[in-house]
């Protein structure tokens, strides 16, 4: 049986999706032709990528005259995130991904 | 009309259920921390109060066809021209529900967009917990620890 959850991890397993979700987290409400600019994916690869990505629900579609607009729908992570991460762990981990990302700017000094 | 956001979220439940955690103080107490009061008539006023009585959010009710489509406008009562507006549609998808929440005609100039952006996740994650397992989460707890 194929779960949500599974739908999700699957459509995340892939950098050329994940690079989706990032170009929508930037603009939301994204056009196909939109979301082909400056990609060296075919406009097929990214309707299938985006397939994909709508199954799973973390694309979410609405139609505007011709065009579909995109949109990231977070739901789902959050779901995974309340799951295994929750309330109590968080500010643990926020110190540590704020350590992490000084230690990362120091580097580019 | 345009929408900067969209959330959409699965719940086994059935469509009056949603309306009724969308608008129903008693429920939102239990997974939203606020009761949204209102009559829910369109022209209607609605107010999201907190526990102790403090009104966060306040609006116009636009558009109410229960338990089908709530529109909402959605403002800070300390700047009230700031505002923006919210769309709960909710489908009834065989043995679940698709609840879809739009927020979007933000001012130029919005300090709302950033802070909803967070709130809506966690939001609908704790209305679906709520609603099938009676459970919700405690977005409260989440909130404060993110800072």
């Amino acid at each position: 049986m194929v779960t949500d959850e599974d739908k999700v991890f699957k459509a995340l397993a892939d950098a050329s999706r994940r690079q989706l979700l990032d170009k929508l987290r930037q603009k939301n409400g994204l056009t196909l032709g939109e979301l082909c600019e400056d990609h060296d994916m075919s406009r097929q690869a990214v309707t299938k990528h985006l397939v994909l990505l709508e199954a799973a629900n973390l694309v979410v579609t609405v139609k505007q005259g011709r065009e579909k607009l995109h949109y990231l729908n977070p739901v789902p992570i959050n779901e995974i995130y309340m799951r295994w991460i929750g309330q109590f762990e968080q500010s643990r981990l926020d110190a540590l991904y704020n350590l992490k990302q000084s230690l990362k700017e120091n580097d580019h000094e | 009309m345009s929408n900067d956001f969209i959330y959409t979220t699965y719940i086994k439940t059935t469509a009056e259920k949603v309306w009724a955690a969308i608008t129903n103080p008693e429920f939102t107490r239990q997974y939203w921390v606020h009761d949204n009061v209102s009559d829910w008539q369109v022209g209607s006023t609605w107010q999201h109060v907190a526990s102790e009585g403090q009104i966060r959010i306040v609006g116009q009710v636009l558009e109410s066809v229960p338990p089908k489509r709530l529109v909402l406008s959605w403002a800070s009562p300390e700047n009230p021209s700031d505002d923006s507006r919210v769309t709960f549609e909710i489908e009834a998808i065989e043995d679940m529900v698709r609840l879809n929440v739009m927020h979007g005609d933000f001012k130029a100039d919005s300090t709302m967009a950033g802070a909803v952006a967070k709130g809506w996740p966690l939001v609908l994650s704790s209305m679906k917990s709520f609603l099938e397992t009676g459970k919700a989460i405690d977005i409260m707890a989440v909130k404060v620890c993110s800072k």
